[in-house]
């Protein structure tokens, strides 16, 4: 099958709109006459389902959680980019689509991202409306600041926690249309796969988790609103749900998987205590705004430190090494999490780190404190430095933090056309599931707006044209692939149950976390990625023999909700080493040893590896597809990204 | 660096929403300081799982405080010792070594049991489709800077707004009183022009549904102001009372 992107022709500023024009509709009094079925009530899923509710539609959504409220979007703190040049800084629509592009090492598509930038401001628009309390001036107006390296100040926010003001918007949206009868919502229900006849989706079919029962659900059209894979690494800052089931099954019924190696390590997290961890905790980007990055100069003052013979606050600045500093004189400590997060890793790797593991570096504040006062800092970082305090049981007043990258978001995910729609028909995927618009690295502040955008204002357009396409006649749930998708997942579910062996669920996850993030972390080479797949396989079949699933389906079973999620990350980790292998330039967040400039920066390779990497699965057990979808750049320059 | 304590917990299991539950009681040792409360449950289930046990349910996601779904009553305490810090983010130097820790679900009729120490919250849920929202579609709304807002009611409007829907104020309340909950919600709307043309409709809509799912009357206790984890304050539930009663005064058409 040949990958066509759909891009529409014409101008960049012009393609949204014609192809919107372009769009067939469905004619209002048929819209009663459709159901969509929205799996996934985060950002994407919850903003996508009211507003396909508010045209008409009938939609169904699901959620693992017990209310959409809870879906990881909630944790989103730092704020949400919108080129709306309130600031009169010198932003534009045009300006927000290079930033990203560049951003992500030109390895996304020029269309999307403009499109993503062109409706950016109407996302900040529709969550005021909806009563999105945004931090506001004295004046009354709206407040921005600069996120993540951006020279202009566009991201909006509320306070630490963005995410959780910008879902509770989606959320109201979305009880209103539950309230009116067009929403219909099934919480506590996970989806185990997709249902697709004569190449089309029809339909899905679902776990209760309370009750354990199987169910089907039929509709016209599925989108997949089901968030990212970080926690294939086993720690990382996602929620602990966080999964790639319903994309991976998805990806087994025909939907290609695309650039699953691209992860994105973020720079600024608590690092471990120990092997009781079970996630990472973020500390907002914005800190490196006034904290300054450093190391000891020499492994012997970092050991001492690591004993605990000497303070921090002992070793002198000459001792001291601000590296983002240093090496990157015009970003400083504001270059992008890619380079940071490298950075950091060298320092730790050539025997620099600090803390009782040597896994950290030093993020201080001395220097802002003394030039702002304690007060202003507080004011600034308040929540961030509590939540540090409360979990390090360190005062990062009077002492630096420690921080280390831990794994953040997935960039990769699967392969959608401009419509949002996946290699299977009526079949969409939105927000972070998707791949689509943050290349090999996603910029602060661009994953909430992604989510949005796609909800709010892509999706309702575009999945009208497929739905006016295939008519409104209602969807026969006797065809025989409902009962056969059913009886696919009922038979996984029985196999799981039947693992009876002496190691949990956990533990497998630890392990296939240990190799991903050696071998498939922030620095990758062809020996690591071919270890790891032999590793990963071993374990696949380990698992298969050896791991215990306590309890029955028919109740609620924690124990095996996770073993059908960490039997997928075995399946989706072996897919991300075969990625990283065949990609064998560096590019954003990720980076092949073999591919570097003399100064040690990624070194991008266009004219090899300017595509998307679309998988398609085949059988079990059985390689890959590799599929490529050459990214075409007809307005921007490819240059080799400097923060120099 | 972090010592090593040997604890007891005391913890509800029950099998389903119709099983009575009851005490069950494990040892959980070698402890470190530095684990947070649901990991310390994480080492204690991890046995249970070797042996072939069920392990205790208990609802938790995103582990940072922000998602809601955790809960617990600790030695009595919903969410805890700690003021202001959810079950998540308790950690376990906040115990000592050879305490005896009871763990218990929320308690609420309108919270009923599912298994073990979860509980049924989609009471919350129905009030809020009830009223809980401000009737825009999306699209044609005014540019964001139309609608100006004095910083001072948008940060007042923003306090209300950080409730994380956990119920422990339910939990913490001898009456089982929701009225914390609701009246962040009611405030958060109230106070922005956005909320205006429907200010006292949703009052009375989500206050009808929060009677019509069996939580109890407020008796002004404060329990739940102390107990929440995000200090949302009682002056949430003196403004509703306003909304309330002004609406109840006007008659329907005249209210906007
Ligand atoms: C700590 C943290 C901070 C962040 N801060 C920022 C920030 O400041 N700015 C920014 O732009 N981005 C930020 N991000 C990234 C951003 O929050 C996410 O990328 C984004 O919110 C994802 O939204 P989503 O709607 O795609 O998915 P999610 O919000 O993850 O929602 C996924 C949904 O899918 C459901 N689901 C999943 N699998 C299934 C299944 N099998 N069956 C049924 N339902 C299922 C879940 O229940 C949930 O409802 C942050 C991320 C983290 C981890
Ligand atoms: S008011 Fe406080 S205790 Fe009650 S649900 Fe909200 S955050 Fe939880
Ligand atoms: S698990 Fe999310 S608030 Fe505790």
């Amino acid at each position: 099958m040949k990958l066509d992107a759909k891009i529409p022709e014409g101008p960049l500023a012009e393609k949204w709109s014609k192809h919107k024009f372009n769009l067939k509709l469905v004619n209002p009094a048929n819209k009663r006459k459709y159901t969509v079925l929205v799996v996934g009530t985060g950002l994407a899923g919850a903003s996508a389902a009211a507003s396909l509710a508010e045209l008409g539609y009938n939609v169904k959504t699901f959620c693992f959680q017990d209310s959409p409220r809870r879906a990881h979007s909630i944790a989103a703190q730092g704020g949400i980019n919108a080129a709306k040049n309130y600031r009169n800084d010198g932003d534009s629509v045009y300006r927000l689509f290079y930033d990203t592009i560049k951003g992500g090492d030109y390895r996304s598509r020029e269309g999307n991202v403009y499109r993503l930038a062109e409706v950016s401001v109407n996302i900040i628009d529709q969550c005021v409306a909806q009563g999105v309390p945004f931090a506001r001036e004295y004046g009354g107006l709206l407040d921005n600041r600069s996120f993540g390296g951006a020279q202009v100040s566009r991201t909006f926010y509320a306070r630490g926690q963005t995410g959780q003001q910008l879902l509770l918007g989606a959320y109201s949206a979305l009880n209103r249309q539950i309230h009116e009868g067009k929403v219909k919502s099934y919480n506590r229900h996970e989806m185990l796969d997709v249902v697709v006849v004569d190449g089309k989706a029809q339909g899905i079919v679902t776990r209760d988790l309370i009750t354990g029962e199987i169910e089907t659900h039929a509709g016209h059209a599925v989108l997949l609103c089901t968030g990212g894979y970080g926690n294939v690494f086993y720690l990382s800052t996602n929620a602990m749900g966080c999964n790639v089931t319903a994309a991976w099954k998805a990806h087994k019924r025909g939907a290609y998987f695309a650039n699953p190696c691209f992860t994105q390590i973020h720079p600024t997290c608590i690092p471990v205590t120990g092997d009781h961890q079970s996630k990472l905790t973020l500390m907002s980007e914005s800190l490196r705004n006034d904290g300054r990055v450093w190391a000891p100069k020499t492994q012997e003052i970092a050991e001492k430190l690591r004993r605990g013979e000497i303070k921090s606050s002992e070793i002198k600045e000459e001792d001291r090494d601000y590296f983002l500093e240093r090496k990157y004189p015009a970003f400083g400590n504001l270059v992008p999490r890619d380079v940071a997060s490298r950075n950091a890793k060298e320092a730790v790797d050539n025997g620099l780190g600090v803390g009782s593991s040597g896994k950290a570096v030093f993020l201080d504040f001395a220097d802002a404190i003394a030039r702002l006062g304690e007060d202003t800092v507080r004011a600034k970082y308040g929540n961030l430095f509590d939540m540090y305090y409360q979990i390090t049981d360190e005062n990062p007043y009077k002492q630096p933090m420690r921080i280390y990258p831990a794994v953040h978001y997935t960039m990769g995910g699967l392969w959608v056309d401009y419509n949002l729609q996946t290699t299977v028909s009526g079949l969409y995927c939105l927000g972070e599931a998707n791949f689509s618009d943050h290349g090999a690295n996603r910029l602060g502040a661009s994953a909430l707006m992604q989510g949005l955008a796609d909800g709010y204002f892509v999706i309702p357009y575009t999945v009208g044209d497929y739905l006016a396409t295939i008519g409104p006649k209602a969807i026969d749930e006797s065809h025989p692939a409902f009962a056969e998708t059913k009886q696919a997942v009922i038979g996984r579910i029985n196999k799981l149950l039947s693992l009876k062996g002496t190691r949990t669920v956990d533990d497998y996850h630890r392990e296939l976390g240990h190799i991903m993030w050696e071998y498939c972390g922030m620095a990758r080479t062809e020996e690591g990625l071919t270890k790891a797949k032999g590793l990963i396989r071993e374990l696949r079949e380990d698992f298969w023999k050896n791991a215990i699933v306590p309890g029955t389906n028919n109740e609620f079973n924690q124990s095996l909700e996770k073993a059908g999620r960490v039997a997928d990350f075995l399946e989706l980790g072996e897919l991300m080493v075969d990625d990283a292998l065949q990609r064998k330039e560096s590019c954003g967040g990720h980076f092949r040893l073999e591919s570097q400039t003399e100064e040690g920066e990624a070194l991008r390779d266009d004219e090899n590896f300017a595509y998307v990497a679309a998988w398609e699965y085949k059988a079990d057990g059985a390689p890959e597809e590799l599929h490529k979808e050459e990214l075409v750049y007809e307005n921007v320059k490819l240059t080799q990204r400097s923060y120099k | 660096m972090s010592g090593h304590m040997n604890l007891t917990l005391k913890v509800w299991r029950q099998k389903s929403p119709q099983d009575k539950g009851g005490f069950v009681t494990y040892k959980a040792d070698g402890i470190s300081e530095d684990m947070s409360f649901l990991e310390m449950l994480d080492v204690v289930n991890e046995g249970l799982i070797k042996k072939g046990d069920d392990p205790i349910h208990f609802d938790h996601d995103c582990r940072e405080g922000i998602c809601g779904m955790c809960s617990l009553y600790i030695n009595g305490r919903p969410h805890g010792p700690k003021r202001a810090v959810t079950t998540c983010q308790l950690h376990m130097r906040s115990f000592k070594d050879g305490e005896t820790i009871t763990i218990e679900p929320w308690r609420a009729a309108a919270f009923p049991v599912i298994k073990d120490l979860s509980t049924n919250r989609a009471a919350f849920e129905r009030i809020q489709q009830a009223g809980g929202y401000v009737s825009v579609n999306t699209g044609g709304v005014p540019d964001a800077n139309e609608i100006p807002i004095p910083k001072v009611i948008a940060d007042e409007a923003f306090n209300s707004a950080t409730c994380i829907q956990c119920g422990a104020c339910v939990a913490a309340c001898k009456n089982s009183s929701a009225m914390l909950f609701v009246s962040a919600k009611v405030s958060q709307l109230a106070l922005l022009p956005q909320g205006q043309q429907e200010r006292y409709r949703r009052v009375q809509a989500m206050v009808a549904q929060m009677d019509a799912e069996g939580f109890g009357n407020c008796t002004n206790t404060g329990a739940c102001e102390a107990e929440c984890p995000k200090e949302i304050s009682l002056t949430n539930i003196a403004r509703m009372n306003r909304e309330y009663f002004t609406a109840k005064f006007f008659k329907e058409e005249e209210i906007h």
